[in-house]
């Protein structure tokens, strides 16, 4: 299992816009280096990438959620 | 000599102590927003107080040294890294042409400093080498840095360094829950009692809405008291007619969520400003990342300009 944290605070987002598609969802096969979100913080949207290839096993923040430094967003099982 | 940077972090801008003057005209006085952290970042490298400094907000940059040179890191508790191995924030680096300097993760607070002995070269604009984003102004062309940047570095200008160290007992601490002073006016009697009280009994959240312009709050509303309002003035019983806003004032527009005016913040505007930071307590709202529980202590201006005096010494400690 790899978990993905988040190196900054802000708001998470699933989805690139309001009326668009998410990133990924829960059971996606996921390659190392892929977005899996973004998170908005001082009018900037950074990008969450997933350092693991494997399948997208959970999301540990909602969408629309609070996240600090250090927080998992998500986690893969390797392989 | 300069700075190559590779990646520039989330908002890395050049600042220092302000633009000091031009508030009336609109251009905010701006500078590093924890102006202590970076006044000690300048002490460890033998600069003045005056030198430029690179202010990270969050994700700090990669970047490389064309030559030889002596770096400090102050602020926000951060890993720094020199080619990958980790050395200690709040002391004096000494790195060789072609070193790399990178960032871990921010375990609190939200930003950290950068200085470099000689200072951050850019051209003074108005008195000030501070970057003023909004008006693409000072700083590096006016903007926070990108990758590819050659950020110039001055020669040093030879007093030394007063320490070698910042003693842990001088540093700031980045706290989850802190007390902010206030200071009641200009338009505090547009507050019923209730209101006043609600501001300053609630613990008051810091959102993610926060940068250098302004950090928004979250908590109870305040309630206002009922009046026609002037002409000129909107209609939300928060609206005034315009009026200039002090450094550090905080506005409620509708009676939600406190915002407090930093150091980018607009000079004027139609919100009631309730009450202001007083400027020694400007640099801990500086610290505060985002969820941190904040109480609005009210005070004197006496006890603001003894607070204010006490900033000083800590100054002072560092710089003899």
């Amino acid at each position: 299992m790899a978990d993905i944290v988040s190196p900054l605070p802000g708001i998470f987002y699933r989805k690139p816009g309001p009326d668009k598609d998410p990133y990924a969802n829960e059971g996606d096969a996921i390659e190392a280096g892929q977005t899996i979100g973004v998170v908005e913080i001082m009018k900037q949207f950074s990008e969450i990438r997933s350092d693991a290839s494997g399948t997208l096993e959970s999301f540990a923040v909602d969408d629309g959620g609070t996240v600090n430094p250090g927080d998992v967003i998500a986690t893969v099982s390797e392989g | 000599m300069a700075f190559d940077i590779l990646e520039p972090g989330l908002a890395t801008s050049v600042q220092d102590r302000g633009r000091f003057g031009y508030y009336n005209v609109g251009i905010p006085q701006g500078g590093a927003m924890d102006q202590l952290s970076a006044s000690m970042a300048n002490a460890l490298v033998g600069n003045t107080a005056d030198d430029a400094v690179l202010e990270c907000a969050y994700l700090g940059p990669r970047f490389t040294t064309d030559t030889d040179a002596v770096i400090a890191v102050t602020g926000a508790p951060v890993e720094v890294r020199v080619n990958g191995t980790p050395v200690d924030e709040w002391s004096r680096l000494s790195l060789a042409a072609g070193d790399e300097v990178s960032f871990g993760m921010l375990s609190g607070g939200t930003r950290y400093y950068i200085a470099v002995q000689g200072g951050i070269d850019v051209p003074v604009v108005l008195g000030s080498r501070s970057t003023y984003t909004l008006g693409a102004l000072g700083g590096f062309q006016g903007r926070a840095l990108k990758a590819g940047d050659t950020v110039p570095v001055g020669a040093p200008s030879g007093s030394g360094p007063a320490m070698d160290v910042i003693p842990e007992n001088l540093r700031p601490v980045h706290a989850k829950e802190v007390t902010v002073r206030i200071l009641p006016g200009l338009y505090d009697h547009r507050l019923t009692a209730e209101g006043m009280e609600t501001l300053v009994s609630a613990a008051w959240k810091l959102t993610p809405v926060a940068d250098r312009m302004g950090l928004r709050y979250s908590g109870p509303d305040l309630e206002w008291k009922p009046r026609i309002q002037p002409f000129g003035a909107g209609s939300d019983p928060s609206n005034i007619v315009d009026a200039g806003y002090a450094i550090g004032s905080i506005q409620v527009p509708g009676g939600k969520e406190p915002i407090v005016l930093h150091r980018d913040a607009v000079s004027g505007g139609g919100y009631a400003m309730v009450a202001t930071v007083i400027s020694a307590d400007m640099d801990v709202v500086a610290r505060s990342a985002p969820g941190t529980l904040t109480h609005f202590e009210p005070v004197t201006m006496e006890q603001a300009l003894a607070a204010r005096a006490d900033a000083a010494e800590v100054r002072r400690a560092v710089w003899a």
